[in-house]
This record gives C-alpha cells, sequence and structure tokens, in this order.
C-alpha cells in the first residue's frame, strides 16, 4: 500500500473540515472497500480521515421512521429489533451481502459509498473511464491507468443492462442500496456548505459522459444518516438475491420487494432490481400496474415486462434479459406468498 | 467475487518503493528513524508533506491481554502488524483482500477481516486472534472440537475458522447445519473440511460449553 497521512477525528465538523483541506483526502470507515482499493492502487489516497470514532452509529425512532447513523455497522443494523420488526426487506438485503466479518466491518455510510466491482476498474493495466476519466484522474488529476472502457466488447457477464452509456457499462454492487431505494430512503449529509437531504433515488447517479462520479454527494460532504420513512411493507416483503453460489457473492441479479396487501389485492408496493443499472433500479412502472390489482402470476408477469423495457445487453451478460423478470416475478410471488 | 489478488504482492510493492524511495533520499533514510516532531521541525518546507507520510504513530491496543504501546506507520493492516511485527502468526493471509477469512480475529468481540483493518483504528481496542483462546495449556472447546472431528487438513485456513466458528456461536448464528453454513461462509476451506467442521461447531453449541 502506497504511504498515505493519518487523521482521526471525533467530530463531523472536524472530519468534514479534514477532507476539504486537502485534495486526494478521503474518510476511512470499515475500509473494507477503500482499504481493498488503495491496495491494489486503484485509489491512491494523500490522507485518511479515520471517521470510526463520529458518534454517528445510533438506530433510532423518530416523528416519521427511523434514522440510521451513518457509522452503524451493517450487522448491527441487520439485526436491530426496530430494523427486523419494520423494515425486514432492510435486513434480508443486509444479510444477503458479503460475509458476516465483513457486516461487522461495514457501515451503512461505506456501503452507499463503494465503488463498482467491474474488474476492469479493479486493473490498473486494463482501460477504464471509471477509475481513469479522460479530463481528471480520481485522486490528483492524473489518470490511474489507460482510459476507455474494458467491459464493453470484453467479459460483460456482471454489466448493466438498463441506463448505460458508452463510456461505462458498470453496475452498483450494493445489496443495502436496494432495499434503501424501494423503501423511500432520504440521505441527510452534511457538508462546507452545511447540511442538505437527498432522497434516495437521485443519490447514486448514472454514468452518463461522467463515470468516475458514482453519486451526486459534493466534495467534502459526509453522509451522517439515513431516513426511512414508515410504512406497510413489513409483512410482504422480501430481497431476492440471485447469485453464482449460496452465500458470499456479488448479486448478477437482486430484486427488493415490500407489498401492502388488502387480502388479495396489492394496495400498494415497491420494487427495485440490483445488478442490472449503475445505481440502485427503482421500477415505478411495473409498481404503478400493479396498484390495486390482484396477486397473481400473470399480473407479476405483466409488471416484469414493463420493467424491462428499454434494457440492453451487451453479450456476456444477454442472460439477464431472462433472469431479471423471472426474478420480479419470483421475488412478487414469495412477498405475497402466492409462490 | 473475481480472484485478481496476488498474495503478498501489495506488501512487497510497498516494501519495494519505499526502500528506492529511502535509497534516493539519503536525508529522509535519516528522518524515517526520527521521531515525528523532530522531523517536522528540521524539514519545515520542501519534504514535510513526504516525510509525514512514512511518519510512525503512537497506537495503544490490548492484544491476547497484553497492553502494548507501539509505533506504527498509519498503511499497516491489524493482520500485517500481528504478524510481522508482533510475530503472532496464528492468524493467516490468505488473499489479502477480505475474500478468504483466513486472517480472522476479534476486535472488542467481534469477528473482523484483520487484512482490511488498519491497525491505527484499533487505538483502545482489545484485539484476541487464535494465539489468545486457549487458557494456557488447556485448548479452547473449539479447538477441541476441530480436533475431535477433523475439522482440518492442512490446517492453514484452520485459525480463522476457529475464530469465525467462536462467533458464530456467540453471536446466535449456530442454531442448525444451514444456520452454520450461511454464518461461516466468509472462511474458505481449499482443502475442503467444511462438513467436518460444521460438525465441531455443532458439536460444541449442542454440549453447552461456555465458548
Ligand atoms: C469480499 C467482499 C465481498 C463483498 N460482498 C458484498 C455483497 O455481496 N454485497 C454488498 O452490498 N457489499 C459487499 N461487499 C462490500 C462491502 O459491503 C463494502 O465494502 C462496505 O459496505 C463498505 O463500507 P465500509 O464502511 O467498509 O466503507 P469504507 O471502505 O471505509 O469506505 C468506502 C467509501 O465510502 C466513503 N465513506 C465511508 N463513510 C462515509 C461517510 N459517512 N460519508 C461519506 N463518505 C463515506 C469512503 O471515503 C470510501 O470512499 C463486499 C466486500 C468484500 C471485500
Ligand atoms: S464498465 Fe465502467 S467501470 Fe467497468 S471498465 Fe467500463 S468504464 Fe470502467
Ligand atoms: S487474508 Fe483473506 S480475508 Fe483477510
Ligand atoms: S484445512 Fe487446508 S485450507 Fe482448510
Amino acid at each position: 500500500m502506497n504511504p498515505f497521512q493519518f487523521t482521526r477525528v471525533t467530530t463531523p465538523k472536524a472530519a468534514i473540515s479534514a477532507v476539504t483541506k486537502e485534495s486526494g483526502t478521503y474518510f476511512l470507515a470499515g475500509g473494507t472497500n477503500l482499504i481493498d482499493l488503495m491496495k491494489r492502487e486503484v485509489i491512491i489516497p494523500e490522507r485518511l480521515v479515520d471517521i470510526n470514532k463520529l458518534p454517528l452509529a445510533t438506530i433510532e425512532k423518530t416523528a416519521t421512521g427511523l434514522r440510521i447513523g451513518a457509522m452503524a455497522k451493517n450487522s448491527t443494523v441487520a439485526e436491530h429489533e426496530l430494523v427486523k420488526k419494520n423494515f425486514p426487506l432492510l435486513s434480508q438485503a443486509l444479510n444477503a451481502g458479503a460475509s458476516a466479518q465483513l457486516r461487522n466491518m461495514a457501515t451503512v455510510g461505506g456501503n452507499m459509498m463503494q465503488r463498482t466491482r467491474c474488474s476492469y476498474f479493479y486493473d490498473n493495466t486494463m482501460p477504464c473511464n471509471k477509475r481513469s476519466p479522460v479530463q481528471a484522474g480520481p485522486d490528483k488529476g492524473e489518470p490511474n491507468g489507460p482510459t476507455g472502457c474494458g467491459a464493453i466488447g470484453g467479459y460483460n457477464r456482471m454489466h448493466a443492462i438498463f441506463g448505460t452509456s458508452e463510456k461505462c457499462i458498470a453496475v452498483h454492487p450494493s445489496d443495502m442500496c436496494i432495499a434503501l431505494v424501494a423503501l423511500d430512503a432520504t440521505v441527510n449529509v452534511s457538508g462546507p456548505k452545511g447540511d442538505r437531504k437527498i432522497p434516495f433515488v437521485d443519490f447514486h447517479r448514472l454514468p452518463g459522459d461522467a463515470p468516475q462520479k458514482d453519486n451526486t454527494l459534493q466534495p467534502g460532504e459526509l453522509i451522517m444518516s439515513v431516513d426511512l420513512p414508515m410504512n406497510e411493507f413489513a409483512k410482504n416483503s422480501h430481497y431476492l438475491k440471485v447469485r453464482d453460489r449460496a452465500s458470499y457473492a456479488f448479486a448478477l441479479i437482486s430484486v427488493g420487494v415490500g407489498v401492502d396487501m388488502k387480502g388479495k389485492t396489492i394496495q400498494d408496493v415497491r420494487l427495485a432490481m440490483g445488478g442490472v443499472a449503475h445505481k440502485p433500479w427503482r421500477l415505478t412502472e411495473a409498481e404503478q400496474f400493479l396498484k390495486g390489482k390482484p396477486a397473481t402470476e400473470a399480473n407479476f408477469k405483466q409488471a416484469a415486462a414493463l420493467a424491462m423495457k428499454g434494457a440492453k445487453s451487451f453479450g456476456e451478460n444477454d442472460f439477464k434479459l431472462t433472469m431479471a423478470p423471472n426474478s420480479i416475478v419470483e421475488a412478487l410471488k414469495t412477498a405475497t406468498k402466492t409462490a | 467475487m473475481t480472484d485478481q489478488q496476488h498474495p503478498d504482492e501489495s506488501a512487497e510493492n510497498s516494501g519495494a518503493s519505499r526502500r528506492d524511495f529511502l535509497k534516493q533520499s539519503s536525508i529522509m533514510a535519516a528522518f524515517a528513524m526520527t521521531p515525528p516532531a523532530a522531523v517536522t521541525a528540521v524539514e519545515k518546507g520542501l519534504h514535510e508533506k513526504v516525510a509525514t507520510r512514512f511518519e510512525q504513530m503512537p497506537l495503544r491496543v490490548t492484544i491476547n491481554g497484553t497492553a502494548q504501546q507501539l509505533n506504527i506507520e498509519p498503511r499497516v493492516t491489524l493482520l500485517d502488524l500481528l504478524r510481522e511485527q508482533l510475530n503472532l502468526t496464528g492468524t493467516k493471509k490468505g488473499c489479502d483482500h477480505g475474500q478468504c477469512g483466513a486472517c480472522t480475529v476479534h476486535v472488542d468481540g467481534t469477528r473482523v477481516n484483520a487484512c482490511l483493518t488498519l491497525a491505527m483504528t484499533t487505538e483502545g481496542c482489545k484485539v484476541t486472534t487464535i494465539e489468545g483462546l486457549a487458557n494456557g495449556d488447556q485448548l479452547h472447546p473449539m479447538q477441541e472440537a476441530f480436533i475431535k472431528h477433523d475439522g482440518f487438513q492442512c490446517g492453514y485456513c484452520t485459525p480463522g475458522q476457529i475464530m469465525s466458528a467462536v462467533a458464530c456461536i456467540r453471536e446466535g448464528h449456530a442454531d442448525n447445519p444451514d444456520e452454520i453454513r450461511e454464518y461461516m461462509s466468509g472462511n474458505i476451506c481449499r482443502c475442503g473440511a467444511y462438513s467436518n467442521i460444521v460438525d465441531a461447531i455443532m458439536d460444541v453449541k449442542q454440549g453447552g460449553q461456555k465458548v
């Protein structure tokens, strides 16, 4: 690992001023993504600001729902009584990610900020616009490896089928974020210009011309917490993760569903998909279609077909065009207990 | 997970670049031995930014019950600190990228991957490694059970497996073989001792011994 300077902070204010002082400075939370990328020299920071001592790990009830601190560990959130009772989809999604050891280290803020697992991004010798944007590198304005996209025309089995650009077809890897987008979460951030709230659907972005930017966080902004509004989906939630082995692998496709049922009728529904886009992919058209309809396989199939409009594959990932709608139907069947 | 890691590569690379760097700058070589304050005082300006990157920082951490006062470079991982500076080589380095679980230790009672933990972030924490599990000459019940059930072949993954197995029971995730398999899935065994490992954990769990 390249040498770097290290600062430990105990207040959010100190954390923010430490990152705004110089470029090439990164917050260090659980380290499970950042240290990995530093060992591979994909990211070469000048300074790490250790935020592990910040008092941001609480999980508490609010007037409208639940607030989860950015430094809460993934395992703590997944096992928390209020989360299990009110937001089982979040619990399931977290427990479907990584391993017990990693979930003990990984934080909510860090999980949202984790980089893609595109193998070209991880390999400095391969072309990648995300790691080495044309104008400026991720750190000091120096490109870190060749530009271009190795995955387009390359090995792209894991890659996106929605919202891609000719610059990048990477997928966002987090399981937790699929649940958060389905649950209408809001992110609270604090930065050099003050505090603001970002609706979770707007937190991550599509690659467009700037695939190096994964999200809409401004330089120096610190994620403080995530808010979840109360809902009626607890009884009928399901997180389906399709992957190459039963555990400890990233999703090929994942589907997060929450349904509010009245008898056999779908009163309200939330649907999101992972492994298909540069951001957690919310299926609003399918949701609209299902509202007020009976929970039948035929309706699920129609909803899935609507969700697949505009999908485009790149060769190795052609199978996702079939696997994705099938997964939507399966997840809906399990959530509504019609399977 | 794609398998792109080369064991020890990063450690060797960083070692090499550090050596080259010190060769190039004899002034810096002297500074590397000098306390940080002196470095900063003498070397105001040109090399300050670089010098502080190699600065050793104080770390207070309790390892297997012994309080340690250490000075380390911030880039040292907990795994490298244990193995290379403290000679606690029971904890193994497999992938060095969080993918195999060989480096599993307990920090303040929870299991983590030591290879992705910067040692500096364990300030004030209690670390337990496989060396700290036995009570003197008396093996921990999980160690006994691994022996009884042939839970290892080459033994390389075993310290990490045992640390995870103990945590698995403490976390309340060892009620049946399926649950054990799920909660042990962060520990890879290339010899394939898995079924005997599950037997060992079931035995300890059902035996009701205190872990
Ligand atoms: C082998 C392996 C398997 C994995 N499998 C899965 C999986 O199946 N599913 C899944 O979802 N994830 C998986 N992960 C990823 C893991 O969940 C993430 O690495 C983890 O959630 C990142 O959190 P962290 O706290 O460790 O972040 P860090 O590594 O500390 O930080 C990551 C990034 O977030 C930034 N950051 C951290 N906190 C904040 C904050 N509060 N505000 C602003 N920026 C911040 C950091 O600066 C850094 O850029 C896996 C990881 C590994 C190593
Ligand atoms: S898909 Fe994106 S991350 Fe992967 S190589 Fe192409 S530009 Fe890089
Ligand atoms: S050495 Fe493989 S997980 Fe740490
Ligand atoms: S016993 Fe050989 S790797 Fe597990």
